[in-house]
């Protein structure tokens, strides 16, 4: 049920750009979406941080273009920017890489950024975040609030991405409470609030009374809300729509990274490279936690921050088996980030369908 | 867990019926409707800002009825007035309707209602397996019930019925017998375009309480298949919608239960049934006895006989 008809919204921002140095570079961004800024989501997030990117003095009010479609097509929407002017460009899904990439090739003095992909180019780098550390943390949460130790994680599609949190989050949990038991039910969608609140529903249906969500729309808060469930969102801060069963959120602050590149374009200290923050830099992180989380759950979250800040601590270190027992890694050892990037496998903890 | 699953099954149904007996009502009349989709989020949108600004589900519905069948009238007004392609038609209705919600809808994004509450009815509500799916639900769905029968009541008991399917079948007979095939089939262009409004709706007020863009994820268009299906008819349009949604609420749950049943085989029933179903009704077309009503998709003109 993929939606076929997108209408791309050009919307120009009106603003003012400070008073600035003549010989700095002046900044116009232009952000290519792939779902609707009114997503409440992935889309919504990464708008929060286009607005915070604007208030520097030298970034000109930038543009944004919504609802593209991924794939060959988007390369027309990016080759629209450059036209337009814009400097820096930057596209926030996975799909646009290729049309990114090829652009790029043609326009040399452009500076692309390219959202969650592993292609760069002299003028192209890529950005992402380190989800897995909130994940691990909300997780915690979670296992210390469950009481019938089920746990129901909504997912999109059994991808690295989505199956790393997963792992990261049962893992949280099962930190805290080795007897819970983190279920996953695939929506394979990204976006479908009528079905994914029904896979929130069905999770229910099976005893979960805390759940969890790899989705772009809130419906799964709404599931638990009405079932006096607890629930951990995704994305952004969703608490409003769940204002009793809403616990934490694992949310993106691209504020922070779409700051900082500003600058360093502004600068000219920019360089191609592949950037994945995590909690220390502030990219990811966790929404404020509900007042009904008791102190002490709240004082040990707050403890594994610091340790992962630190870098004493690593979601996925040793001893570590697969669902089926299988060891994954020894006692102590930690795992790279290329193994991360391309997991495929269920920790211990977790049951759902994955095929190999 | 029949009766959880049956529930399931009629709350994920219920949208695509509406908005597959609005379809069928404009088709019925000869006017092909590919806008579905966008009036579903018009719907959708208008539904819930009529709830979000009154505080009652029911003002909410009759605004999506309402909002809906003014803008379904922009496609009557396009294909009946005008004689316009209705193809074209339909696929701009729903460009402008993911549009138009979307620029009208910012400010409705994150805001919460009520939604619709659940209305047990006494006494029927406590029977096993049936009670809890058909008469433990909210009044949208109770009213889908009701409109099944009324449309095929409407369509095969009354003469209005008569002469609307006249209009669709072969405008020019209806014509010479005084029927006015524009006034007929303005009607059920902009009446099928309000009941689409309320499946819509039903996605903002009870299904997910709250206004996002593009919430109707394609349900459109599966009420346009759904459509063919069904062969015209709203019983089985009624066992269309619930087999879509039957089958989206199993895999789910047996996802959620644990069983090792392959979801993409799961996945792949109901379009395997849509293939049958279309293999089934092909060769029933061949033996001479096709559903579609055979003025579909054609403008009639007076002058323009042959």
């Amino acid at each position: 049920m993929k939606k076929t008809m997108v209408m791309a919204l050009v919307i120009l921002l009106c603003g003012f750009a400070g008073p600035v140095l003549a010989q700095d570079k002046q900044i116009k961004a232009g952000f290519v979406y792939v779902g609707p800024v009114g997503d409440a989501g992935w889309t919504y997030a990464h708008d929060l941080g286009r607005l915070e990117m604007e208030k520097l003095p030298f970034v000109e009010p930038s543009t944004y273009i919504e609802s593209v479609p991924e794939g060959a097509e988007s390369a027309r929407v990016i080759n629209g920017l450059v036209r337009r002017g814009h400097n820096l460009i930057l596209t926030t899904s996975f799909g646009y890489m290729d049309a990114t990439i090829d652009v790029a090739k043609r326009n040399k003095d452009v500076i692309f950024m390219h959202c969650s992909g592993y292609k760069t180019a002299e003028n192209v780098g890529t950005y992402f975040g380190r989800m897995y550390e909130p994940r691990y943390l909300s997780g915690i949460i979670a296992g210390k609030m469950t009481t019938k130790n089920i746990i129901g994680y909504v997912a999109a599609f059994p991808i690295p991405e989505v199956i790393r949190g997963i792992n990261a989050f049962t893992l949280g949990v099962r930190s805290v409470n080795p007897e819970a038991q983190v279920r996953v039910v695939w929506t394979q969608t990204w976006f479908d609030p009528g079905v994914e609140r029904d896979a929130a529903d069905s999770l229910l249906d099976v005893g979960a009374d805390v759940l969890a969500m790899h989705q772009d729309a809130p419906a799964t808060l709404q599931a638990a809300e009405a079932r006096g469930a607890y629930v951990i969102g995704y994305n952004s801060d969703m608490r409003h729509f769940a204002p009793n069963a809403f616990l934490t959120a694992p949310v993106w602050n691209w504020g922070a990274l779409y700051t900082q590149l500003a600058e360093a374009v502004h600068n000219g200290t920019w360089k191609s490279e592949q950037i994945w923050w995590g909690v220390k830099d502030g990219l990811v992180g966790l929404a404020d936690i509900h007042a009904k989380v008791p102190d002490d759950v709240k004082a040990l979250v707050q403890e594994r921050t610091a340790a992962i800040v630190a870098g004493t601590l690593h979601p996925f270190t040793g001893p570590l088996k697969d669902r089926d027992g299988h060891q994954v890694l020894g006692a102590g050892e930690t795992m790279s980030d290329g193994e991360m990037l391309s997991m495929n496998f269920f920790v211990e903890g977790v049951q759902g369908t994955l095929s190999k | 867990m029949v009766e959880i699953l049956l529930d399931a099954t009629v709350r994920a149904g219920t949208p695509i019926l509406f908005a597959t007996l609005g379809a069928i009502l404009n088709e019925r009349a000869g006017i092909i409707n590919l806008g579905i989709e966008g009036l579903m989020l018009i719907g959708a949108l208008a539904g819930f800002a009529g709830t979000f600004y009154s505080g009652s589900p029911l003002i909410g519905i009759l605004a999506a009825f309402a909002v809906t069948f003014v803008a379904g009238s922009i496609h009557a007004l396009i294909t009946v007035q005008l004689r316009g392609n209705q193809i074209v038609s339909g696929l701009a209705l729903t460009m402008f309707g993911i549009g138009v919600t979307a620029l009208f809808g910012r400010g409705m994004v994150g805001l919460t209602i009520g939604g619709l509450e659940r209305l047990p009815l006494p006494g029927l509500s406590q029977l096993p397996i049936i009670g809890r799916p058909f008469f433990q639900q909210d009044l949208l769905i109770y009213t889908s019930f009701v409109l099944v029968f009324l449309l095929w009541f409407f369509l095969y008991r009354t003469r209005t019925g008569l002469a609307l399917r006249t209009v669709g079948e072969n405008p020019a007979a209806a014509d010479t017998c005084g029927i006015s095939v524009s006034l007929y089939r303005f009607f059920a262009v902009t009446t099928g375009a309000g009941l689409v409004g309320i499946g819509g709706a039903y996605l903002s007020l009870a299904m997910t309480p709250m206004w996002i863009e593009n919430m109707s994820a394609g349900r459109g268009w599966v009420a346009v298949a759904l459509v063919i299906f069904s062969g015209w008819s709203s019983g089985k349009a009624m066992f269309g919608a619930y087999l879509f949604g039957g089958i989206t609420a199993m895999q789910l749950r047996f996802q959620a239960i644990g069983t090792d049943i392959s979801t993409h085989v799961l996945q792949m029933l109901p379009y395997v049934f849509t293939i049958l179903v279309l293999v089934v009704s092909t060769i029933r077309l061949q033996k001479g006895s096709s559903q579609q009503p055979q003025g579909l998709g054609l403008p009639y003109d007076r002058e323009d006989r042959k």
